[in-house]
């Protein structure tokens, strides 16, 4: 799993580079865009195929209105109702159904693009519900929210505009080219030569611009960091009167984002006129070269089929090829110009299916937690017996760990050959620097993180043979880091158990110390908590953390520094609060305070990954080790 | 609003009012092609009726053509350059005047932004309001110029042709603003769909860890499906107005064909009144579509700006928003010594707060004391020592440094004297040294060494693979939580600061080295006075004197002694903490 997901970390493109494998990416995005609707594809490519079909035949019938009008030779009169009127009466139809095959396929094509956006953030989202910690971990949240909004936006342009584009354009370009050849070959030649110029020119350019592109993506990067690393300083900056340097600094960045901007942007203003122009230029010529050969070399040097053999005039010819030269240049130009956009968005997209192929967290194994079901009406462990029925085991809380070995990379060990074991009903402490392991191990228990070897058992069964949801069902957890949702007061506490009645949620809050606070806010349990909590002090947060805890009423809790936050007067308020909720339960506690963990069954003290110490208070002040010294205050804990 | 953000163009005027006028020349240079072409094709036509073909004629035209191409090639890759310098040129102005503007908020301003949304004002929000510039600058001029020359040109071949060519763009514009008036609400309806999806997904990114705990992700994903789904229903709502818009243009373009060419063929047959040649006809479907185009042009700009309104709005928030903090009219530059008065002061953090964080506090420390301040979460202990270094304005009442009102001095005098180690303090990228030089911009190797010896720093600095020169990392992630607190300290000390405010500023130090902190203060800077706020008894208990806040009041002032008996709080907070023998975090 870990070999792969590097693996798969090398061929992501970086954010500012192009797709690695942009045929792969797009072969794919098609296919997921278009294979769920495969009838709505099929009508959307034969509209563009009519839409660009009939733009050019109309073109066809203006020329041969022109040429009929123009060729009054020996004082024959224009055949406005053998020709004309009904070559209008052609052109009218023919706009009509190439307009209504515009509408028809724009509209397939913009609820297929936005079908196929919305499947994509949904199966990204549910994906990312069942990726493993450690994915999180490699990434910034940056990172990841940009899968969201920047990568499916550059989707959403290729879907709904370059798709149908390139398809027209190719049709275009066939169908024009083909008109060409039959008008007149010699001319085809002209258009030809300019064009190998104009591809020339548009691939200079736009590698230039590409590059600047480049650089104007690491400048914003830059100054994007910096502003995010200086606005979060912001306060600092002002105590310090700093306010004079942070902005010769961003002036700098600004800078240089300035330039890399204008450089990347002036490019790629100067393909669109660049593109423009030479198409006329290429218009001149046609006719300038088109005057001269039938001066000098006759009709024939024309190489035309269409007036040597269909017997056409040649004025007509020509103003149908000068037509037909502008609408050939036309997709030319178009894709030129979307470039960039397709580059962009395969970037995107890989990193988009980057992320959908990484491997999920396996579901863990089998053994399932059911309440009530078996004799004793309580909760217990679901085991599936090799006679094909099911063997109950009550849930009760006794954890062990045996000689279990861990790290976050295989280069690096967190953990030691910890063994360890908490009985049921046993509240068991553990103490250490910041990166010494603790809260490590809390994330073992609920399979946030496998183990590297060893084991641990859950009221004697392996915790990989228990299906991993069931397994964190049994565990309540109060993170260090509070995290509320949007919503109220009242459905953050109900987080922690869905059926849970307002009345038991307010008991919780109540225990919790909660209520007080709660009560006070403007609308009490209904107030709205926006941003994570903003509008909360950090303990508050907690606070409300431990009443969601106290309401899901599992048989094992993890607590890691729930309590941190919280001033050590509140702290006492609700420890009896604390005390019944872990009452009867297997409790970890991790905390910062040795006062919080002093009545513990047993307290570890944790150090580079190992237990040093372990016992009780008493005993471990009695060995005047770490524990003593910790206590005493002549090492500082964090 | 808008005059509020051209302000920014400043320097960018020149390339700003240049550039429409040389993609007015482009655009004219582009009309004039159709029309020589129609006089070559005119001769030519008359050559194959029998006609001497005038060879010098049309080698003329077509030099003349192909010169027009070249200088509207010219002018078009000068506009480009033009529209290029003056679009990134505003942009970068915009983001300076932010960011300076944003150096003079107050700690109130700050309280009103949130980090990422400043982010997102300077970055995506300018980029918005970039592009629409730009669109602005190229398009809104040489439109309209497209427009009128092309309907010129069309009159000097019939006037009458004129006509139905101006009516089809009357009518294409009002379908166009009828749709746009339309499609515009929902869009903003749809960016607001936008950020509610954006913000489930930054919530659930950040809570994953919860989620996982909770085995939540059903529910989850059943949120992520409803925002999904509102993005899915409002985007629809408006692209599907789009979409009818952009083959009605279409159609209005070929309508106006087939009555180019009935219209023409007829007048060349003299059966309606007119002067059409056959190949005015031609002439005259290519300048049709170019004043058809020139309304599509204006009625994109236009939609641009206006979905950019949004971010204008965001931007003018940040750029209106005045400092709390008026300027004193004759600052006072010197700071006499750290005595500080509180007189009768009252204290919110809004004005409209009908809640006061600090009431009625009355205070004097004298210059050189050490005063201990606790009290609960809320109760307004940093509240109070903001007032000092003038953080906040008081509400009602004064606080006076040194004898002088705090609103008399100076800003950077008065926050040069007072320094305050705040609670959520921060460290940035670069080095131990770069960082402590913020106290400290000409600090010597020797001023530095003493700081960092009173902060007790000294030691894990000396153990830092390169001391000094060891690189931080962004936001300080390099050093432990107990570190970081010692070189905020230090980097306080360096102002060599006539007051100096811990704001529990040792909570991850051990008590053993948050006693030698203490000791070398009052060693070494006697004259300083000296402000501790701590949740630890231990920490403030040899103060002076200490100060018990409890709900935005003072409950009681006195050395630990006196406190212990006679103040309620204070006794309970210190036997929560010395039950059972000593206290330690």
């Amino acid at each position: 799993m870990n070999k792969n997901s590097r693996r798969n970390e090398k061929n992501a493109p970086t954010r500012g580079k192009g797709a690695k494998n942009p045929l792969k990416t797009l072969k794919r995005l098609l296919v997921y865009a278009f294979s769920r609707n495969k009838l709505a594809t099929a009508f959307m490519v034969i509209f563009v195929l009519f839409s660009s079909v009939t733009k050019i035949t109309a073109t066809q019938f203006v020329a041969k209105i022109i040429n009929e009008l123009s060729m009054p030779v020996n004082g024959i009169s224009p055949d406005m109702v053998g020709i004309v009127y009904p070559s209008i009466i052609a052109i009218s139809a023919i706009y009509l159904i190439g307009s209504a095959s515009d509408f028809a396929y724009n509209i397939i094509m913009m609820y297929i693009a936005n079908g196929t956006l919305k499947k994509m953030r949904d199966e990204m989202f549910a994906k990312m519900q069942k990726l493993p910690l450690k994915y999180f971990d490699s990434r910034t949240h940056g990172d990841l929210m940009s899968l969201y909004t920047n990568d499916v936006d550059t989707m959403r342009q290729l879907l709904t505009q370059t798709i149908p584009q390139l398809i027209s354009s190719a049709l275009t370009l066939v169908a024009v080219f083909v008109y060409m050849v039959i008008y007149s070959v010699t001319l085809l030649l002209v258009v030809l030569a300019v064009l190998i110029a104009i591809i020339f020119i548009t691939k200079f350019v736009a590698g230039k611009s590409a590059k600047y592109y480049l650089t104007h993506q690491i400048a914003l990067g830059g100054l994007n960091g910096y502003v995010e690393e200086m606005t979060e300083g912001q306060k600092v900056i002002k105590v310090f009167c700093h306010e004079e340097k942070a902005r010769e600094r961003f002036k700098i960045l600004n800078d240089e984002l300035n330039e890399s901007g204008r450089k990347a942007h002036k490019y790629a203003f100067i393909l669109g006129p660049v593109n423009n122009n030479l198409g006329y230029i290429q218009y001149v010529l046609v006719a300038l070269v088109g005057v001269m050969v039938i001066a000098f070399g006759g009709e024939s040097a024309l190489l035309s089929v269409y007036c040597s053999a269909l017997g056409n005039g040649v004025v007509g010819m020509i103003i149908a090829f000068l037509m037909a030269s502008r609408q050939f240049n036309m997709p030319v130009q178009q894709v030129s110009q979307q470039l960039s956009a397709i580059v962009m968005a395969l970037a995107g997209a890989e990193r988009i299916f980057q992320m959908v192929d990484t491997l999920p967290e396996d579901g863990g194994g089998e053994v399932t937690l059911t309440f009530g079901e078996n004799e004793s009406g309580k909760w217990a462990w679901k085991k599936p017996a090799a006679d094909g029925g099911y063997e109950y085991i009550p849930l009760k809380g006794d954890i062990r760990f045996d000689d279990v070995v861990f790290g976050y990379t295989d280069e690096k060990v967190i953990l030691n050959n910890i063994s360890l074991y908490a009985k049921p009903g046993q509240k068991i402490a553990f103490v250490g620097s910041t990166g010494a392991g603790k809260t490590t191990i809390t994330n073992l228990i609920n399979r946030f993180y496998d183990i590297n070897s060893g084991t641990i058992t859950y009221d004697g069964l392996d915790i990989k043979s228990i299906k991993k949801d069931d397994l964190r069902k049994s565990l309540g957890v109060v993170l260090q880091d509070t995290h509320l949702f949007t919503g109220t007061v009242m459905e953050n506490i109900r987080y922690g158990r869905l059926d849970a009645t307002d009345e038991e949620c307010i008991n919780a809050a109540k225990l919790a110390n909660a209520d007080f606070f709660i009560s006070h806010l403007p609308e009490g349990y209904e107030t709205k908590i926006k941003g994570d909590g903003a509008n909360l002090s950090q303990g508050q947060r907690q606070l409300l953390a431990i009443s969601r805890a106290m309401v899901s009423e599992c048989p094992v809790l993890i607590l890691d520094e729930a309590t941190s936050s919280i001033d050590t007067r509140t702290e006492k308020l609700i420890e009896k609060g604390m005390d019944k909720l872990m009452e009867g339960r297997t409790v970890f506690v991790i905390a910062h305070r040795l006062s919080t963990v002093r009545n513990s069954h047993a307290i570890m003290v944790l150090e580079h990954g190992e237990i040093i110490e372990r016992g009780s208070h008493e005993q471990l002040l009695e060995q005047k080790g770490k524990y003593y010294q910790l206590y005493t205050g002549a090492f500082e804990l964090d | 609003m808008i005059k509020t953000l051209l302000k920014s163009v400043r320097e960018y005027k020149k390339p700003s009012i240049l550039c429409p006028i040389v993609m007015v020349g482009e655009a004219v240079m582009e009309i004039l092609i159709p029309f020589f072409m129609a006089e070559i094709l005119d001769k030519f036509e008359d050559y194959i009726q029998g006609f001497p073909l005038d060879i010098n004629y049309i080698i003329i035209r077509a030099l003349i053509m192909i010169l027009c191409a070249v200088f509207a090639l010219l002018c078009g890759m000068w506009g480009a350059k033009l529209a290029a310098d003056a679009s990134c040129g505003f942009a970068r102005n915009l983001r300076q005047d932010m960011y300076d503007n944003i150096q003079t908020y107050s700690f109130a301003n700050i309280d009103n932004f949130s980090t990422s949304s400043l982010i997102t004002r300077i970055t995506t929000d300018v980029t918005n309001v970039q592009n629409a510039y730009q669109m602005s600058i190229r398009m809104l001029v040489r439109a309209p110029i497209l427009f009128v020359t092309s309907t010129v040109m069309t009159i000097f071949i019939e006037p009458k042709m004129a006509l139905i060519f101006i009516g089809a763009a009357v009518v294409l514009g009002i379908v166009i603003a009828v749709c746009m008036f339309r499609v515009v609400p929902y869009f903003r309806t749809m960016f607001k769909k936008y950020d509610n999806l954006n913000s489930v997904v930054q919530e659930n990114l950040t809570a994953i860890r919860v989620v996982k705990s909770y085995v939540r992700e059903e529910r989850e994903i059943e949120k992520m499906q409803k925002a999904s789904g509102e993005v899915y229903k409002y985007s629809v709502k408006a692209e599907r107005i789009l979409t009818i818009m952009m083959p009605s243009v279409t159609l209005t373009l070929f309508i106006v064909n087939v009555i180019n060419l009935l219209v023409g063929s007829n007048m060349f047959l003299g059966n309606i009144e007119g002067n059409v040649e056959p190949t005015d006809i031609q002439t005259l479907i290519q300048y049709s579509a170019q004043i058809l185009s020139g309304v599509i042009m204006v009625a994109m700009c236009l939609n641009f700006i206006s979905l950019s309104k949004g971010s204008m709005d965001r931007i003018c928030e940040v750029l209106n928003e005045k400092s709390t903090l008026p300027k004193s009219e004759n600052p006072v530059k010197d700071i006499k010594n750290g005595d500080i008065k509180f007189n009768k002061v009252k204290f919110a953090y809004t004005q409209k707060a009908d809640k006061y964080i600090l009431t009625g506090i009355d205070l004097h420390i004298s210059a050189g004391e050490t005063i201990g301040i606790i009290g609960a979460t809320g109760s307004g202990k940093t509240s109070l020592v903001s007032l000092i270094p003038r953080l906040y304005d008081v509400t009602e009442g004064t606080v006076e440094v040194g004898g002088v009102d705090v609103k008399n001095y100076d800003m950077d005098v008065l926050r040069n004297g007072v320094a305050m180690v705040l609670q959520k303090n921060v460290l940035f990228s670069g080095t131990v040294a770069e960082n402590l030089r913020w106290g400290d911009e000409n600090a010597t190797e020797d001023d530095l060494n003493f700081a960092v010896k009173q902060a007790c720093a000294d030691e894990f600095i000396e153990r830092l693979p390169g001391g000094y020169n060891y690189d931080l990392g962004q936001g300080g992630v390099n050093v432990s939580g107990g570190q970081k607190q010692r070189l905020c300290i230090a980097r306080a000390l360096l102002k060599k600061p006539k007051i100096i405010i811990f704001d529990d500023s040792t909570s991850a130090v051990d008590t053993k080295t948050d006693a030698k902190i203490r000791e070398s203060l009052i060693k070494y800077a006697p004259e300083t006075t000296k402000i501790i706020i701590a949740q630890r008894i231990t920490s403030v208990q040899d103060a002076d004197r200490i100060i018990v806040m409890d709900e935005g009041k003072i409950s009681g002032v006195g050395t630990h002694e006196e406190l212990i008996k006679n103040n309620a709080i204070y006794k309970e907070v210190y036997e929560s903490q010395h039950k059972g023998g000593e206290e330690s975090e």
